[in-house]
């Protein structure tokens, strides 16, 4: 493995800017390992390596022409594939969108560009972003570089998994239930779903829209920060996107590192007591509880009495919007097309190509919410779900009136081995047991690595209020500069 | 008694324009009961007084000034698509003949 994808972002961008080494020779060094491993990893759906090449070229002659390039100029970035991006192809890792090449770049994608990151290509996911292991994507799952028989997480396992096998040093995620955080904890990377309304969704492919919120992955917490800082901010485009400065998330994470988090103060939430999670897990969770303390935060059990209901919440209001999300693809517009053989009308032919192109979780999720909005059931279920929500978020509002964070493990359970959890997709949805209330209000969340259990990463999650991104970023490198970063086994 | 039938099943899935096999019947059908049987704890707090939330953001209609900017061209925007045919996405007949 090259020394160069070793390095952090935060020192490749220093090592190219002061010139001892191109933005190609770091671009080729990193296609190269991708060469290597991700045969063994499958982090990758598509790698751009003509693309890369092309944009680290163009970073090394804009320095060469004295011009002042972004703090992340050069770096490499590997992409969800649930973001479109002009002129490669994007899926969503579904069989309907099987060769699609959009004719434009979402937001987040041209704000890479723009500040000079090379993408190398995009990432591997549950379809359409439904699931919690990569399991579920059509073209095969995504291993977790520290057991290769065991899930990387989900849907964003092949952006943490593309972080943690050193074939990139950052990589975009979406979030909607905990697909950033998850990931990022069962790979011993770090992963944070900023604020909803911070990114902007233009050019992403909506399973939620009330929830999905773009965000990144890497390997330390100030990499995070500095992806974070580039992707965010207003996107007149976007009609949820919030128009205001986001958080200096860069100046938190370098406070943070300095470890000191004296005047802090951090809220245990007393539901997440460990009822359905692994004992090694809460184990590393008491752990960093202890060494936050010993940073100089204090530490508080704070009730959020709904939290246990938000779960079902999710899994009403989730699958709702994905059933309407999802009619787009009709075999119109995108993609697949199947039956259309003057023999079945419109409908069977739109039926047809949606049975070819649906996996199995996407179909489930479509159905359930199709009967969540049904007539007769609407009240039961998707407007209870709904005042859930409301429930929630004054629990958060009521918590961050008496601290500044608050904290949980990210995940009930280290990486499960594949097929463990598949044919009960309940037990799969509790996987995604602690990152979901975050969802449902709306604030920010980062998972950071906390320690081994069985071998296995483990996170904690930081919760902080809206628009407070930088406050979770300060707890994060502060707890990071305890435990250090996570090294998995050599591939 | 189940919560979610195999008939209904197949009714929703009429609905969603899904076509499912009768394998895919017999495994929602079970699994969705299942999922459905956890999802209504949310009836148990949510009482009537409490208005419901549908986004985390204030939604807000966005105005722009009518001004004319570049969109994407027609071969752009029927580059995706499965099927063209004068500049248009072409799709299976909705008429018969002697209609």
């Amino acid at each position: 493995m090259s020394d160069l994808t070793k390095l952090t972002a935060a020192e490749l961008a220093a090592t190219i800017a002061s010139g001892d080494v191109s933005a190609v020779e770091v671009a080729q060094a990193h296609l190269d390992r991708i060469a290597a491993v991700d045969e063994r990893v499958h982090a990758f759906l598509h790698v751009d390596t003509e693309g890369a090449l092309a944009a680290a070229r163009d970073v090394d002659a804009r320095r060469a022409n004295g011009e002042e390039l972004g703090p992340l100029a050069g770096v490499p970035v590997a992409v969800k594939d649930v973001l479109a991006t002009k002129g490669v192809p994007t899926t969503a890792a579904s069989k309907i969108l099987q060769g699609w090449r959009p004719p434009y770049d979402a937001t987040i994608v041209e704000r890479l560009r723009a500040a000079g990151t090379v993408m190398l290509g995009k990432t591997n996911m549950d379809e359409f972003a439904m699931g919690s292991s990569t399991e579920y994507s059509a073209y095969g799952p995504t291993n977790n570089p520290w057991d290769l028989g065991r899930i990387p997480g989900g849907s964003g396992g092949g952006s943490a998994a593309a972080i943690a096998a050193y074939e990139a040093p950052l990589a975009i995620g979406t979030d909607t239930g905990g697909s950033i955080r998850q990931p990022g904890a069962v790979t011993g990377t770090v992963g944070a779903k900023p604020t909803y309304g911070g990114t902007s969704r233009y050019g992403l492919i909506a399973f939620s829209s009330s929830l999905d919120t773009p965000g990144p992955c890497a390997r330390t917490v100030h990499d995070a920060a500095l992806l974070h800082s580039v992707i965010a901010g207003h996107d007149p485009r976007d009609s949820t996107s919030i128009p205001q400065p986001v958080p200096d998330v860069v100046a938190a994470a370098r406070l943070g590192a300095t470890g000191d988090l004296t005047g802090v103060r951090i809220g245990l939430v007393t539901e997440f007591n460990g009822e359905g999670a692994e004992p090694g897990v809460m184990a590393a969770y008491r752990d960093s509880i202890e060494a936050l303390t010993k940073l100089g935060a204090e530490v508080v059990e704070i009730s959020c009495p709904h939290f246990q209901y938000a779960l079902p919440a999710y899994y009403l209001i989730a699958p709702s919007e994905c059933s309407s999300n999802l009619a787009r693809f009709d075999g119109v517009r995108f993609g697949l097309r199947t039956g259309d053989d003057g023999k079945h009308s419109l409908e069977e032919v739109m039926s047809l190509t949606r049975e070819a192109g649906f996996g199995p979780e996407v179909k489930r999720r479509i159905i359930l919410g199709t009967y969540a909005l049904s007539s007769g059931y609407y009240d039961a279920y998707y407007g209870q779900a709904q005042k859930v929500r409301t429930l929630i978020t004054r629990d958060f509002t009521t918590a961050f009136e008496q601290v500044d964070v608050l904290v949980s493990p990210t995940t009930p359970f280290v990486a499960f081995p594949f097929g463990s959890r598949t044919g009960d997709p309940y037990q799969m949805y509790l996987a995604d047991l602690f990152t979901i209330p975050t969802n449902l209000y709306g604030g920010p969340a980062i998972s950071v690595p906390c320690g081994l259990s069985e071998g296995l990463p483990v996170g904690l999650q930081i919760m902080a209020p809206t628009m407070a991104d930088d406050r979770m970023y300060r707890v994060a490198a502060a707890l990071e500069s305890t435990v250090g970063v996570l090294t998995p086994p050599a591939l | 008694m189940a919560a979610i039938s195999r008939e209904e099943v197949a009714h929703l899935a009429r609905l969603s324009r899904l076509a499912v096999t009768e394998q895919e019947l017999d495994t929602f059908a079970g699994q969705l009961d299942v999922i459905l049987q956890s999802v209504a704890r949310v009836g148990e707090v949510a009482a009537a007084d409490i208005p419901p939330t549908s986004h985390s953001v204030p939604l807000t209609n966005v105005f722009r000034d009518d001004v004319v900017v570049p969109g994407l061209s027609q071969e752009a925007a029927l580059s995706g698509a499965p099927d063209a045919e004068d500049g248009r996405f072409r799709v299976p007949r909705i008429l018969d003949e002697e209609a």
